[in-house]
């Protein structure tokens, strides 16, 4: 038994918990790639803004694209809703109402993790602090996550929770690739191909992808098997295929699921059939833009399946 | 000034405390601790004062990592407050707890007589013990309630009566909440917080648990569902997150393991039952813990405006297709000029003596009374006879001429509306002020008392302070805080 509503609000805790930590990983994976590639590669801090997904607000609001202007924007600015102090609002708003079909002790950790985060969130700002504060950012959202894997009853609750969490990791994904496609194009124009290894590597360890995939791969870091590393393989757990059938999973276990499951179906199709991701310019950018309407439908998907009552 | 290298690290120092001629719920006028209080009080004197310091930081912090708050509405944005705890726990003897139980026993089980007896003969009016006007004048009595017949004839299934001690030391019945009564949450928090940062003392004292509370309700609302199953669906209803007492019904319910519904959660069919929207369609409910106002419980049947509610639910409770605890029009007992003639139902409906007494209490209605009321404003409290939260009210002694002139109008213009009660020398206890530091707050008590097939009462209550230097305004909407109550049994020891 459970509410429409709950269910609901439980999807979205666990989206929003998953977006505060990959927030937390690409600012840090970015401020190391920024320091470590040469001033002339055109590769600038606005390209954060574009891998996070919210350029169209900034750009609205903001002619500056400095570090500054752009880390306090992604971190703190509770007026765009993909900051990370925003994603931690809601995942507290979620959690506060449904308290009562989590493990007791999420509730407490969540409200320790944003007075921590509203009290320090200057040390994010500051560059010198930036990695230990970020850091423990990504530690607490990896502690929350432990203790409903330890913890919690696999129940519905956690279904629409792995759900929600694993449709977030894969749209992630698919953003820090477009984000890697959009780098790859500007290196190519302004002629300083040699680092193009420097940005993928950094695509793969925001996604704490590096290992799996050298062991996985046995070849060096470039793109194209970066890319098919992060969308195919089927046992990496931020890889969009393994999100994808972590959320069958889930699916097959809740009622009335067979809309749901034919959507995922579907996407996990356009995943495999893909071959070639060399072209960063035109094709590849377009096939990510494809994913991302896939998973927009199956968002829709579950909202009409489960969370609208009729 | 021999000692006084001893007194800079040394923790309370009782010789210290001065109860201000109030009678102090721990320490004696002597300045010695009371019977029940005394390991308590030779603890807390001991405690060096860092360490005293470093539970009240705890204690602080526990509170705030638990969540337990309150929600305030200022400059337009609904604020989350945590709600300030006082380290020094308040105590009262097993022996005399348990009388004051029985006391509120007999006081709930009397009124919910009286509510069924207001909806159905109206026996107390035709034999001219309390007059009928006082119903029939009453915004709180629902004509959608005639003839209706609750399971076990049980309309008030909580309330909360709040309890005052007086300067002769004995307990008083302030009111009765009979509506949605909250605050247990908190009781039940504050014993969570106090055996995180005092647990020495559960182990030297027998303090009496509270954490069946839970249990106990279930039970309760099990015990009234109107379908005879195994495995009744209860659900609480909350107003939702903006609610000032949200975090208590989100507790509760993650207590009692039951769903926490907000109005549109739930249905009400053609054939007149409740249901809930599930994500496997329609779920059948038959206990609803409410806590939202009758008048915004049913769009259909009170505020056609309110997006709270749920349409069709007043058709189902009248069909006796779900039960609503507590029941709609319960309220009419809750009602500061009914409350006046409790003890006298006591009598009528049990043939018993009130074992707790009322605070003598002046009806405006009355003109000898309002007479009374009027020149004596200035050494009364006048409260409206409806409002609860502290809300309008006007304490005599702390009030300015101005507020005198202005409640001396009110009552005058709506007689019915007033009572006034003599500003009562309420108790006080200890609470900290500072590193090492302890002095006297005013405070009163909240229990919660249930019915259903069985009646049965909170181990003490939880304990409201009035955190201001001589304040007698307990209310945490108004700057109050809280304690836990330690029932504790005699012989004290383990």
């Amino acid at each position: 038994m459970m509410l429409s509503r709950v269910a609901e609000r439980v999807y979205w805790f666990a989206r929003y918990l998953e977006r505060v930590e990959s927030m937390a990983r690409l600012i840090q994976v970015y401020t190391g790639l920024l320091f470590d590639l040469p001033r002339d590669t055109g590769i600038s801090w606005h390209n954060l803004v574009i891998a996070s997904g919210s350029h169209g607000e900034y750009n609205r609001r903001f002619t500056v694209q400095d570090e500054k202007r752009v880390v306090k924007f992604l971190l703190e600015d509770l007026s765009n809703p993909s900051s990370l102090a925003s994603s931690l609002r809601m995942v507290r708003e979620n959690i506060r109402t449904t308290r009562d079909m989590v493990p007791q002790e999420s509730w407490e950790l969540v409200n320790e993790f944003q007075i921590y985060v509203s009290e320090n969130i200057a040390q994010g700002l500051n560059r010198r602090f930036r990695h230990e504060f970020l850091e423990e950012i990504i530690k607490t959202c990896q502690q929350i996550n432990g203790l409903i894997a330890d913890t919690m009853r696999r129940d519905a609750a956690w279904h629409f929770l792995n759900m929600g969490r694993s449709l977030e990791r894969a749209d992630m994904t698919i953003r820090i690739l477009e984000a890697g496609a959009s780098m790859s194009s500007d290196l190519i124009d302004n002629d300083t191909n040699h680092v193009l290894d420097a940005v993928w590597g950094s695509v793969l360890s925001t996604l704490n992808a590096t290992m799996p995939y050298r062991r996985t791969m046995k070849v060096a870091i470039n793109g194209d098997d970066s890319a098919r590393f992060l969308l195919q393989d089927t046992l990496f757990p931020r890889s969009v295929a393994c999100g994808l059938l972590r959320m069958q999973d889930s699916a097959k276990q809740l009622p009335s699921s067979e809309n749901v499951v034919k959507c995922l179906d579907k996407f996990l199709k356009t995943v495999n059939d893909a071959k070639d991701y060399s072209d960063v310019k035109v094709g590849f950018p377009a096939y990510l833009t494809e994913l991302e309407k896939n998973s927009i439908v199956i968002h829709r998907a579950i909202q009409e399946t489960w969370f609208q009552p009729t | 000034m021999t000692k006084g290298a001893d007194k800079e690290s040394g923790g309370i120092d009782w010789s210290q405390y001065q109860t201000g001629g109030f009678f102090d719920e721990m320490i004696t006028e002597k300045g010695g601790a009371r019977k029940a209080s005394q390991r308590v009080i030779k603890y807390l004197g001991k405690l060096s004062r860092e360490e005293l310091e470093s539970r009240r930081v705890a204690a602080e912090s526990t509170v705030r990592d638990m969540g337990v708050s309150f929600t305030v509405y200022s400059d337009g944005e609904n604020i989350d407050r945590t709600w300030p705890f006082d380290l020094i726990p308040r105590v009262i003897s097993a022996k005399e707890w348990e009388q004051t139980a029985n006391g509120l026993k007999q006081r709930v089980r009397a009124l919910n007589l009286f509510i069924n007896d207001v909806y159905h003969e109206q026996k107390i009016f035709k034999d001219g013990v309390v007059p009928e006007y006082l119903i029939k004048d009453s915004k709180n009595f629902r004509p959608e309630c005639v003839g209706i017949n609750p399971p076990k004839g049980v309309w008030a299934h909580i309330c909360g009566c709040d309890l005052v001690r007086a300067g002769d030391g004995k307990f008083y019945v302030l009111e009765d909440n009979l509506r949605v009564p909250s605050g247990v949450a908190y009781m039940l928090e504050n014993r969570e917080i106090s055996k995180r940062v005092l647990p020495e003392l559960f182990e030297t004292n027998n303090i009496l648990p509270v954490d069946d509370y839970p249990t106990k309700l279930f039970n309760m609302l099990a015990s009234v569902s109107p379908r005879k199953v195994r495995q009744p669906e209860i659900v609480i209803l909350t107003p939702g997150i903006y609610n000032s007492a949200y975090f208590e019904h989100a507790y509760l319910a993650q207590q009692l393991g039951v769903e926490l519904v907000e109005g549109s959660d739930l249905f009400v069919d053609k054939d007149d039952c409740v249901y809930m929207k599930t994500i496997s369609g329609l779920e059948r409910v038959d206990v609803v813990y409410r806590r939202i106002d009758d008048l915004f419980l049913d769009p259909e049947a009170f505020h056609p405006d309110s997006i709270l509610g749920v349409p069709g639910i007043m058709r189902a409770w009248q069909a006796g297709n779900v039960t609503l605890v507590n029941a709609p029009g319960a309220g009419v007992a809750d009602d500061k000029v009914v409350y006046a003639y409790v003890p006298k139902m006591i009598e009528y409906y049990l043939g018993e003596k009130a074992i707790l007494p009322n605070v003598e209490t002046y009806l405006c209605d009355d003109p000898e009374q309002l007479k009374y009321v009027v020149e004596n404003i200035e050494k009364l409290v006048v409260k409206p006879a409806n409002e609860s939260g502290g809300y309008g009210m006007m304490v005599g002694p702390h009030a300015t001429k101005k507020e005198h002139e202005e409640f001396r109008r009110l009552v005058q213009e709506n007689p019915r509306n007033y009572i006034a009660q003599p500003t009562l020398a309420l108790s006080t206890a200890p609470v900290v002020t500072g590193p090492g530091e302890a002095e006297p707050r005013h405070l009163d008590l909240r229990p919660f008392v249930l019915q259903g097939t069985d009646l049965s009462v909170t181990t003490g209550g939880l304990t409201r302070v009035a955190l201001k230097k001589g304040s007698l305004v307990v209310n945490s909407s108004q700057g109050g805080g809280s304690k836990d109550t330690w029932i504790i049994a005699e012989g004290g020891a383990k």
